[in-house]
């Protein structure tokens, strides 16, 4: 396929119009990273798109083949960045299900808690960026990163970084929580709870964004299951798949919370789960909290070198885009042989020509930003 | 010779003191504009729980200069496949109907540059001629979102012109005048000019069809879909840096200025305050005083607007306009009509445009939310599904 596609010629009568294709991307303000599209618009009308990927590749899978089991824990935080401590956690799982260690209780809760607290703040800036998608000025922009930056703190807190907090282990945690993290994340929950609800009362009832998002690309829950899709997009068709109940890992088989769905599958329904997810993992916070026993956070029994003979495994966890799955194989010695990711945007990418198309261009930019890829982790 | 200084028109005194004045306007205007650039990051800030300007001067007053400065020094950047004169020539195109359009306002009883008697009427024609050089900018910059942002503008401007010249005509019966001086002082309460009050209260469905129609004039949110930055990346001016793109900026910024200055003498009074007493009547400074609260109150509503409203689609805007404003529109012209012609009281114009206010309120409402019906996302905190 060409990289333009040709100019098609529409004939009505004597009527010629010509079909114009426009570049979306890389730098653009609302393709959320360095994600390319070509769209073909008839007027305003989106008539052809296509998407190219591959602007933010690092050769995740080849550089933590080359590396330390340890050594490329960092890789993996920059895959979905914006909550760099699931794929930390899926990752450390892998290592850990093929080298058999056991990960102490009071990780296993700080685990689940530093995961939720990611998810929260992925959807935060999933509400903040498509809010400004569909127009409202960075209102909610800036409202929902009032919680992210509090997030952060408290992860620059425990672990020293923010954004990519390599806070995890094969084996356990880099280091206990600060002492007075309870107070913290309660006073953070609360912050969260209130933000939630600036949010919610800015967006949700709002008569034009309900106008815009509404019944706009809806998808049937086979069509999405077709399409390999997870996560919120999947969930907003009626299905509540989620890995977290489904094929609980870590300690989420503890935890009482519910699983958001939509109706339709539509746009506004992937913004309303979403939202939901948010108030939903606040509870599995506070449940952390209540549950968190005392002890060790990092097996004492992990070796100083990491080897591991024959293994191979597939981790899947419930990401914050969908099914966040690693494959893994040793054979021997201190680096993996193969590690695979499958990443939850780039299989959710693979629905946005058939949602965009017929479409118009301003619906196309709010579709993109209702999938919430993260070019990272489109890219690797 | 004598007709050279001593005709009233054409007279050499008469252009002396009409370049005077217009001098004045443009200074005014210049430092109106730095200063709304200057509120509006501060407005924003505040609703958006952040600060705004702080760093140049006490609170970053002089925050709009620095940024003038800036954008003077900056370069001039021509893209290969613009189209030369027109993408010059474009800013200024824009700019000029609005110098024109503030040429006509008064801005104090006996203040403004000319008092026109068709005043009004000269208001809506000069302002139509913006567009001309946004197509422009949108046709010469050889770029497919300007292009886009360009034409986009051309069909919301065209549509929204009418109901916009609709509902001003309506005001123009009640008062009787096309004269703005006239029209803002009908809406005193001083007992000889025997007119009722602002009409905003007489024609409430005519201020929010002009307040809407305005904000898309102005291309502001939720109208602004031709320069809609996550879609078109700031549309039509996309191509512009520096000097012209400050013009732009000058253009949108002193068109929201004029605009908020006619809307409130139009339908707040102006100058004029509903009072009998007439204290504050010879004195211009207190005049300014009024024009400058009122207009500021309207820039503040559209701000708020601005900051609070996502962005409609063109369909969505397109009928709106056409199947919602300008039916409205007619019909509140024809009551006005029946109702002046066979001297019913007053009342009644208010009676039926504020039932056509309400009901353009209800129209909107129900026609956009359709809440969620489903128990399942009724609210966020009352979602759960149990799975397997």
């Amino acid at each position: 396929m060409s990289v333009w596609p040709e100019e098609r010629v529409t004939t009505i009568d004597s009527f010629n119009t010509v079909d114009m294709t426009i570049n979306v991307g890389p730098q653009h303000p609302a393709t959320h990273g360095v994600f390319r599209m070509v769209l073909t618009v008839d007027g305003e009308v989106v008539v052809d798109c296509e998407p190219y990927i591959g602007y933010l590749h690092r050769g995740l899978e080849k550089l933590t083949e080359n590396h330390d089991y340890r050594q490329s824990m960092g890789w993996w935080d920059r895959t979905d960045y914006l909550a760099g401590l699931c794929c930390e956690g899926a990752y450390c799982m892998a290592v850990e299900k093929m080298a058999g260690l056991e990960v102490p209780e009071r990780a296993e809760y700080i685990r689940v808690m530093m995961m939720e607290l990611s998810r929260i703040n992925s959807h935060f800036m999933f509400l903040g960026a498509f809010g400004a998608d569909v127009g409202s000025f960075g209102t909610s922009f800036i409202y929902a990163w009032r919680e992210r930056e509090r997030i952060y703190d408290f992860f620059e807190e425990v672990s020293g970084d923010r954004m990519f907090p390599t806070y995890f282990r094969p084996g356990g945690l880099m280091a206990d929580l600060p002492e007075n993290y309870e107070s913290r994340v309660r006073w953070l929950l609360g912050s969260i709870n209130q933000g939630l609800e600036d949010l919610d009362g800015l967006l949700t009832g709002n008569e034009i964004f309900v106008e815009r998002c509404k019944g706009l690309s809806p998808m049937s829950t086979s069509r999405a299951v077709n399409l390999g899709i997870t996560g919120p997009i999947l969930r907003a068709t009626g299905l509540p798949w989620d890995l977290r109940k489904a094929e609980p890992y870590s300690v989420y088989d503890r935890m009482k919370f519910d699983i958001p769905i939509g109706e339709s599958g539509d746009i506004f329904d992937r913004y309303f789960v979403r939202l939901s997810e948010i108030y939903q993992s606040t509870k599995i916070i506070e449940q952390c909290l209540e549950q968190m026993p005392k002890g060790l956070v990092l097996n004492p029994d992990l070796p100083k070198t990491l080897r591991i003979d024959n293994a191979e495994c597939y981790i899947r966890t419930e990401g914050t885009k969908g099914e966040y799955g690693v494959y893994a194989m040793a054979r021997g010695g201190v680096k993996p042989y193969r590690m695979k990711l499958r990443s939850p945007s780039f299989c959710n990418l693979a629905a946005l020509k058939e949602m965009v198309v017929g479409n118009y261009l301003a619906d196309a930019i709010i579709i993109l930003g209702s999938l919430d890829i993260v070019l990272g982790e489109v890219d690797k | 010779m004598t007709f050279l200084f001593s005709d009233p028109v054409f007279g050499v005194w008469n252009w002396v003191d009409a370049i005077i004045r217009i001098l004045v306007i443009v200074l005014v205007m210049t430092f109106v504009v730095i200063y709304l650039t200057y509120g509006e990051r501060k407005v924003v800030a505040r609703f958006q729980q952040r600060l705004g300007p702080t760093k140049t001067g006490t609170a970053g007053l002089l925050q709009g200069f620095a940024d003038t400065i800036k954008l003077a020094s900056k370069e001039d950047i021509r893209p290969t496949n613009a189209d030369r004169w027109v993408f010059e020539f474009a800013p200024y195109l824009t700019f000029i109907p609005v110098l024109m359009v503030l040429v006509s306002l008064p801005f104090a009883k006996d203040w403004g540059v000319r008092d026109l008697s068709l005043g009004m009427f000269y208001v809506f024609a000069i302002l139509g001629l913006n567009i001309v050089g946004i197509l422009m900018a949108g046709l010469g910059s050889g770029n497919k979102y300007a292009l886009l942002g360009g034409v986009r503008a051309a069909a919301q401007m065209v549509s929204y012109e009418i109901p916009l010249v609709l509902s001003l005509l309506s005001v123009a019966m009640i008062a009787g005048s096309l004269n703005l001086n006239e029209i803002a002082m009908r809406q005193s309460f001083t007992p000889d000019n025997g007119q009722y009050a602002p009409f905003i209260f007489l024609q409430p469905l005519a201020f929010i069809i002009f307040f809407t129609a305005m904000l898309s004039e102005l291309h502001r949110a939720p109208f602004d879909i031709p320069v809609a930055e996550s879609e078109i990346v700031g549309g039509y001016f996309v191509e512009y840096s520096g000097m012209r793109w400050s013009m732009f900026q000058l253009t949108e910024y002193a068109s929201m200025w004029a605009f908020s200055v006619f809307g409130s003498i139009v339908f707040l009074g102006g100058w004029a305050v509903p009072d009998t007493s007439d204290w504050w009547g010879p004195d211009w400074g207190w005049q300014l005083g009024i024009t400058f609260i009122k207009s500021v109150a309207w820039i503040l509503a559209i701000m708020w607007v601005r900051i609070t409203v996502p962005r409609l689609r063109i369909d969505q805007l397109m009928s709106f306009c056409w199947k919602v404003l300008l039916p409205m529109a007619l019909v509140q012209l024809l009551m006005n009509g029946f109702i002046l012609v066979y001297d019913w009281p007053p009342i009644l114009l208010t009676l039926t445009s504020g039932a056509g206010a309400a009901l353009l309120v209800a129209i909107i409402i129900t026609r956009a939310i359709h809440r969620p019906k489903s128990k399942l996302v009724g609210t966020y905190k009352q979602v759960g599904v149990a799975a397997r």
